[in-house]
């Protein structure tokens, strides 16, 4: 390649927000629920009904502008945007266009390469449209309204992001700010967080921006970095060539890892997009952003400063810890029964990180209960148990609920402190490997190991590792 | 007692309270009547004999029990077809909705069967309530009682033409650009059209969101009071309704209009206004001095404006509006089509009348992206600058009254031609709604055909009881009654 490229990105984020009802109307958002179960007139858009906006959107809307430093549009509306679809039972759907609620804000990323702002253009609020279900036998389609009316929020960076590690931490930061909110949970897989990529390459230097795609169904880091890499190849190859890249929006298909072309800018839409004149400008007072900013959380930044001075962690733990509020809420719920603030990070940065990156699950999905890891640290400390039966036990509390406890009891786990057992064990251990016991009273360290690990298999590992060792140091 | 069909709904009311009769002799009255003169006249798309005599003995027997004490308890009511009646068909007198049945009630319909309406069935209307003479109804046109050879006029035609036939106590219809207002004056029978957000849109299927608003059509000034006491109600589940207090409008129903004062607009009775409709409202102002109005002309500016205007912004939401109407969920599907895209256009194709269709499009074009700001958005300004030109006309005035369209009414098939003449007669109603204000029509006399001529009062907002107060007064000075006062037939 004689020349260079620089790649161009930016990002349009959908999430799910959290509400326990839709946008427009009192039905549940829960996830899963039997076909057009959580539906009622207005998110099914039967006639005559109305939209009643969710004061809870608001809020979150408002929260998530605040943390990535935008300004509120303190009058806003909402617009139509029209469109025929099966999936969109009004055949409009419900956004903002003219008057967003959040506009002109940044986050900060860092990466390998250092730190820079991303600019965030603007940030709407809209619904979500409902599921089809294909059925092939059939030879037609079913509508499932269930999703319809469940409120998003959709993100709207600038052309700020050049590669994608800045895309993968731009999201990363998105989805930490918007969990510590508690506004949606961003967990790409099962849709409550989206990003569209528009992506386009120039020369190195070039002032002016290359023609964009957009690519959709980005279902993972994995995916988008994926697509980023072949997209960005793609455009090179077609400028290479002399040729001329098509504004277009392309599908991604992470199984073949190659994106395909859904429709190009001339086939475009006129949306016809106008003020809904169901819903009334909203008109966002300075005690409503007030009450918003006096709720806000505390954000990372300033949990990592209180972990230091409370809890006297070092940064490598508080790094780790903070990187999710889920985790720093499982920590500092720990703490707070009691737990040392040292062993239950241990516990986090070891056991939970290896779990959660061995079955890939996100710290979102812990749902062991803080009381478990409290009474198995205790038990622990009491010497009731020895490490590696405590690591066997946190295995299972992470995924059960299980009352550690009697667990431990029932399965037999409990460390065995019968002195005279142990005399007995250690007596008939250095009776049966003198070659050990020779090399340890020549001066080799190691065979001393080697002896305590022989005793913990004939204790079936219930013995205190320091019992162990203080009863081999005074029989040898 | 009298022909009980020739009750007004509060006299109605009245007597089955008083034991003298019951709601379903009211309700086996009126369907014998509808039976009998349906065929002249096309009032209904649906009457629900079962349903109406079913309910009329449930709410006889609540009244008896004490439970039902609302004044219009018993009363049988018509409702406008584009209001959502849970498990009744509701068509907008369109074939797209020709097999629709709600799964739900509209509020306002929902608020008068707590007072103890009883439905009679559902009134034909121009389809979507697009039109101003009932005749774009896939039903056929609705005839006016006056006289059959006339248009009832639109778009609650066939609730206006339920009153005046008494094929029914009382009517509700709903206002987008004089829809109950006119029909009223053409008819010869009350009409109003409240404030924006006083009365619950939910469950009205609608035309111009930001226009629309439910309303009563009756045959006297305290019926109109007491249904809309009825119907009006904050809604949470509308969020462009809005929470009152002062809404006991019987209240207001009183003779003395001293120190009212009243604003004629010379913009209302100039070019294109018939003079036997101008002679009438003049005699009726009249009788209001008598009664101890001030009357005094003035200048109501930006009047030419008002017919694009409203064009503009009613077309552009219902463009949206219908949109939903697309043969998946509910509705007219064509019978046979080649994909998703082709079903949507042959039954939207198929499904809607012309006007509808004209009006779609007229609606699409002005929001469509490069026109947006030219026609839409422009049009709102507009629309702002009316409110502002009422809002200094009620800094000087109670009231103001003109007439409600230009003529009585014309012919059947005279208007359908030409669309634009259609549109034009609107002149007098649109800007009420353009400025979210209360209107009212009633009876003030009739033309040398015999068609009634009506006069339309227009207040403030919330002001529903200055008008309420003016035409009482105007009804009493009358003799208490329109009917007699201009329609009595003979031989009854």
């Amino acid at each position: 390649m004689a020349k260079q490229y620089e790649t161009v990105i930016g990002l349009e984020v959908h999430v799910e927000l959290a509400t326990k009802t839709k946008i427009f109307c009192g039905c549940s958002t829960a996830f899963g629920g039997e076909p057009n179960t959580h539906t009622c007139p207005v998110c099914t858009g039967m006639p005559g009904s109305l939209p009643v906006l969710n004061r809870q959107v608001l809020e979150y809307a408002v929260a998530v502008g605040l943390a990535t430093n935008c300004g509120i549009n303190r009058y806003c509306k909402f617009d139509r945007k029209n469109y025929f679809y099966p999936d969109n039972p009004q055949n409009y759907q419900i956004s903002q266009l003219y008057l967003p609620i959040c506009h002109d804000g940044s986050v900060e990323i860092t990466t390998e390469d250092g730190t820079k702002n991303v600019r965030i253009h603007e940030i709407h609020m809209e619904e979500d449209a409902g599921k089809l279900i294909h059925d092939e036998w059939d030879d037609c389609s079913y509508v499932d309204f269930n999703r319809s009316g469940v409120p998003l929020i959709e993100i709207v960076s600038e052309p700020d992001m050049r590669s994608a590690d800045e895309v993968i931490a731009y999201l990363e930061k998105l989805r930490m700010i918007i969990q510590y909110l508690g506004a949606s949970d961003c967990k790409l897989q099962e849709g409550s967080m989206r990003a569209d990529v528009n992506l386009s390459v120039r020369e190195a230097g070039a002032e002016k921006f290359g023609t964009r795609t957009e690519m959709k169904n980005l279902n993972s880091f994995k995916a988008i970095r994926h697509a980023i890499e072949a997209e960005t190849e793609r455009q090179i190859d077609i400028l290479e060539a002399g040729g001329t890249v098509v504004q277009e929006t392309r599908r991604f298909d992470d199984n073949t890892g190659e994106s395909y072309a859904m429709r190009s800018k001339e086939d475009a839409q006129d949306y016809r997009y106008f003020p809904d004149p169901d819903l009334v400008p909203i008109d966002l007072s300075e005690e409503f952003l007030d009450e918003i900013r006096n709720k806000q959380p505390e954000f990372r930044n300033e949990k990592m400063a209180r972990y230091r001075e409370e809890f006297g962690l070092p940064d490598y733990d508080i790094d780790i810890i903070t990187q999710s509020k889920k985790m720093a809420d499982v920590f500092e719920e720990t703490v707070a029964l009691g737990a040392d603030a040292k062993k239950v990070s241990n516990y986090l940065m070891g056991e939970t990180m290896r779990i959660l990156k061995e079955k890939e699950l996100d710290p979102q999905d812990i749902s062991f209960k803080p009381e478990a890891l409290k009474t198995l640290i205790s038990l622990q400390e009491a010497r009731k148990i020895n490490g590696s039966v405590a690591k066997e036990v946190f295995e299972v509390l992470f995924f059960e609920d299980i009352d550690v406890e009697s667990y431990v009891k029932e399965k037999g786990l409990m460390t065995v402190n019968d002195e005279g057992l142990l005399r007995k064990t250690v007596e008939q251990v250095i009776a049966d490997n003198p070659q050990s016991v020779a090399d340890y009273k020549g001066g080799k360290e190691k065979a001393l190991g080697f002896l305590v690990g022989q005793t913990m298999k004939a204790m079936q590992g219930k013995a205190d590792p320091g019992s162990v060792n203080a009863m081999l140091k005074e029989l040898l | 007692m009298e022909n009980i069909l020739d009750l007004t709904a509060s006299e109605l009311g009245e007597a089955i309270r008083r034991k003298e009769t019951t709601a379903v002799e009211a309700t086996e009255a009126a369907l014998e009547n509808i039976r009998e003169n349906e065929k002249n006249y096309n009032c209904y798309v649906t009457v629900d004999e079962e349903g109406a005599l079913e309910s009329a003995r449930r709410v006889q027997k609540e009244i008896e029990s004490g439970k039902l004490t609302s004044p219009l308890a018993g009363v049988p009511v018509a409702i406008k077809d584009n209001m959502c009646t849970e498990g009744l068909l509701t068509t907008c007198s369109s074939k797209i909705l020709s097999n629709f049945v709600p799964t739900y009630t509209s509020e306002a319909v929902l608020n008068l069967e707590k007072a103890g309406a009883v439905i009679l069935g559902k009134t034909n209307m121009d389809e979507f309530a697009m039109g101003s003479t009932t005749e774009t109804s896939f039903y056929g046109p609705t005839k006016n009682p006056r006289n059959p050879e006339h248009v009832p006029g639109g778009s609650s035609g066939g609730s206006a033409a339920a009153v005046a036939a008494k094929e029914c106590f009382y009517a509700l219809g709903s206002d987008t650009g004089g829809s109950i207002r006119q029909p009223a004056s053409y008819c010869g029978v009350v009409g109003m059209k409240p404030t924006y957000g006083r009365v619950s849109r939910y469950g009205l299927i609608a035309y111009g969101s930001s226009l629309d608003q439910i309303g009563p059509l009756c045959r006297s000034v305290t019926d109109c009071a007491m249904i809309l006491e009825a119907i009006c109600s904050h809604d949470p589940k509308d969020s462009t309704s809005v929470e009152r207090k002062d809404n006991r409008f019987t209240d207001a129903l009183e003779k003395d209009l001293s120190g009212m004062k009243i604003g004629i607009p010379r913009d209302y009775f100039g070019e294109g206004l018939s003079d036997e409709v101008a002679s009438p409202i003049r005699e009726a102002l009249e009788v209001l001095k008598t009664a101890g109005a001030k009357v005094e002309e003035f200048d109501l500016s930006l009047v030419e404006y008002a017919i694009p205007t409203y064009y503009t912004i009613a077309a552009a939401e219902a463009s949206s509006n219908l949109e939903r109407f697309d043969g998946i969920k509910y509705g007219y599907r064509t019978e046979s089509y080649d994909g998703l895209h082709n079903m949507y256009k042959k039954s939207r194709s198929e499904g809607f009348g012309p006007e509808v269709k004209r009006r779609i499009m007229l609606g699409s074009f002005v929001l469509s992206s490069g026109y947006y700001d030219a026609y839409y958005l422009k049009a709102l300004r507009v629309k702002a600058l009316i409110k502002k030109a009422f809002d200094e006309a009620f800094s000087k005035y109670d009231l103001i009254i003109g007439p409600a369209a230009p003529t009585t009414a014309p012919k059947l098939g005279e208007s359908l031609s030409d669309p634009i003449a259609m549109y034009l007669s609107d002149i007098y109603t649109i800007s009420v709604n353009l400025a979210g204000l209360p209107g009212m029509t009633v009876p003030c006399g009739k033309d040398r055909n015999g068609l009634p001529v009506g006069m339309q009062l227009i207040g403030d907002s919330f002001r529903e009881n200055s008008l309420l107060k003016a035409a009482y007064a105007y009804e009493t000075a009358l003799g208490g009654s329109f009917e007699r006062a201009f329609f009595k037939k003979e031989g009854r």
